[in-house]
């Protein structure tokens, strides 16, 4: 079985966050950065397929220069092979764009049976780059994916369960299929020392768009649908009132506050 | 050369043929976009029976009504619903279609995206029309809530967007209006479907926190799954769901399923009330635009009396119980 696993390397979530305002987009350069936090759990997924069921994982980032990170980490936990999609023209893609490039990148791996991705990016915040790529590769589209509970590579079938509003949905696909994982599907595993070493050493291979046979014109900011307009900070929210006094009293006007607000049946 | 495309759409969804009266919600901010475009808000829905649904939609103000029946549509997969909707979008041609940012509006929408080569906006908190250009302004967070950022797609028709559930007001039911309804046909094998949902099973306590009213969270300091109990006991005498921060989640007091902020939903219910929770900017990312916001937490410097309406320094194990308690006496229950 072959195994993409789609990862993004998104500003650390501590981290204090600069937009370039002409462009609308993030200033990347000069924050920290970290994988994704829903993309370990993708990369974990994976690596428990592997050790299941047998197969071969490669890694793939789009990103500039310092996104390699991502995929050292990757090798340092046991991916076989890691490509990095790193091209001028790629910076600012939206979704659709974002989609596209992925597309192609995994047409170019070749064979694959199943792609994870984590459900949604911290950055973007949108979630629907996996479903986009799924469609575009004509894959099976399983998202919000809580727990994977079988394949059947032979009989090219997947099981999962989707956690959705309300419930869990256990749903059956069709193999090739781009599962979007949910947290807590997995712990995500250490890297260990060994593990570090040996990806410090790994030469990684680089793809731009020619490699990929991407349309530049589909891609980066230039080939975004959607433009940023107008840049604000959400109006201030102040603080209330303070209630003060015998926990008794307290909880009695506050109860009194809330009833007259009358949402409470 | 004119453009051709024309009237704002809205996705019905629905779960197996069922719907709920926030199905029919995006009508009215569909209807407030047609108004400004001097056009028609309709509706489209795909289903194995369409007609109650379609006619729903017309009493919630939707002009026309464009449906799909189909056996294969029984329940919502996105390869069959995306095939069908991009067949209608692709036909008639809406200026601008709206989805609600749900799992199903988020699965639908992207796939149709894809499909049809346009562009998508996700999770609006706000919506309107650029009086020049003609052309929608979608608003939504970006980065953890810190910043409000709008976008114009000004680039592919439809214009696409998926809407944070209740962030717009529910249109009036009203049983004399009626839709035109215009039905349509799109036949799919079985075997050319690529998923099939072999069961729903509904959580024992189902958590719909993106569409409740009232959220009672409970953070780091309730400090264990017993005292979740305690969060749980005031949700359920509120008639509301129960939310969770990520410093809960983590410690695994309370399944993921619960966790409001920047890494689990956001949420805008008219009452959400934070116990022993400090207000990290994570998770106030995912509850800052509720209406009413409560917060009881021990320690007085905690970020989220901030941004409370109403603040209460103390231990949520004295005050919680209290709570209950009297809003059983005055409640009735």
């Amino acid at each position: 079985m072959k195994i993409v696993v789609c990862i993004k390397q998104v500003p650390d979530t501590e981290a204090e966050v600069k937009w370039d305002l002409q462009k609308g987009t993030l200033k990347r350069e000069g924050m920290d950065s970290i994988t994704n936090p829903f993309d370990e759990f993708a990369l974990e997924e994976a690596l428990l397929t592997k050790e299941k069921y047998d197969g071969e994982i490669v890694a793939i980032t789009m990103g500039p220069d310092k996104a390699m990170d991502v995929l050292r980490n990757a090798l340092a936990l046991g991916v076989d092979q890691v490509y990095h999609i790193n091209d001028p023209a790629i910076a600012g893609s939206d979704t659709l764009g974002t989609s596209y490039v992925l597309a192609k990148a995994i047409e170019k791996v070749g064979n694959v049976d199943l792609v994870f991705c984590g459900k949604q990016a911290t950055d973007g915040n949108t979630g629907i780059v996996s479903p986009e790529l799924a469609t575009r590769l004509g894959f099976s589209q399983l998202t919000f994916v809580a727990k994977v509970d079988e394949i059947d590579a032979a009989g090219k079938k997947i099981k999962v369960q989707r956690g959705i509003e309300g419930g869990i949905e256990t749903v059956e696909a069709k193999l090739p299929a781009v599962v979007s994982v949910s947290k807590g599907i997995n712990e995500p595993r250490l890297p260990n020392l060994m593990g570090i070493r040996k990806a410090a050493k790994v030469q990684i291979p680089a793809w731009d768009c020619d490699a990929i046979g991407a349309a530049k014109d589909k891609v980066g900011t230039e080939g975004s649908h959607g433009k940023v307009v107008e840049l604000t900070t959400p109006p201030p929210r102040s603080a209330g009132e303070m209630l003060k006094g015998e926990m008794e009293e307290v909880a009695n006007v506050l109860v009194g506050k809330l009833l007259d607000l009358k949402v409470i049946k | 050369m004119a453009d051709e495309h024309k009237d704002v759409w809205v996705y019905i969804e629905h779960k197996d043929g069922v719907t709920t009266p926030m199905s029919y919600e995006l009508l009215g901010a569909g209807k407030m976009l047609a108004d400004t475009l001097g056009s028609k808000v309709c509706a489209f829905v795909i289903g194995e029976k369409t007609e109650e649904i379609a006619k729903n939609a017309g009493n919630y103000g939707a002009a026309t009504v464009y449906a799909i029946d189909g056996a294969s549509f029984k329940t919502f997969r996105p390869d069959a619903f995306a095939k069908a909707g991009a067949s209608l979008v692709s036909k008639f041609k809406p200026d601008i279609v709206l989805y609600r940012a749900t799992t199903q509006g988020q699965d639908l929408s992207a796939a149709m995206a894809a499909q049809l080569e346009v562009g998508l906006g996700s999770d609006a908190i706000d919506l309107q029309i650029d009086a020049g250009s003609k052309t929608m302004k979608l608003t939504r967070a970006a980065f953890g809530g810190n910043f409000l950022a709008t976008y114009m797609n000004t680039r592919s028709k439809p214009q696409m967007a998926t809407v944070r559930p209740k962030v717009f007001p529910m249109p009036q039911h009203d049983t004399a209006k009626n839709a035109e309804i215009v039905k349509e046909s799109f036949s799919m094998a079985e075997d050319d479907a690529r998923t099939k949902v072999l069961q729903f099973s509904q959580s024992e306590v189902a958590v719909n926190l993106i569409e409740a009213d009232i959220i009672v969270s409970g953070g780091r300091g309730v400090g264990g799954s017993e005292g979740f109990s305690v969060v749980k006991a005031l949700a359920d005498t509120l008639g509301g769901a129960m939310g969770a921060s990520r410093a809960a989640v983590d410690s695994g007091w309370v399944p993921y399923e619960h966790q409001v902020g920047q890494t689990g939903k956001t949420v805008k219910p008219k009452i959400y009330i934070a116990c022993g929770i400090s207000g990290a900017i994570q998770h106030l990312a995912g509850m800052r635009t509720s209406d009413c916001i409560v917060a009881i937490n021990k320690d007085a410097e905690a970020p989220i009396f901030k941004i409370a309406s109403f603040g209460i320094v103390g231990d949520y194990k004295q005050i919680v119980p209290k709570l209950v308690e009297q809003f059983k006496q005055k409640l009735n229950k």
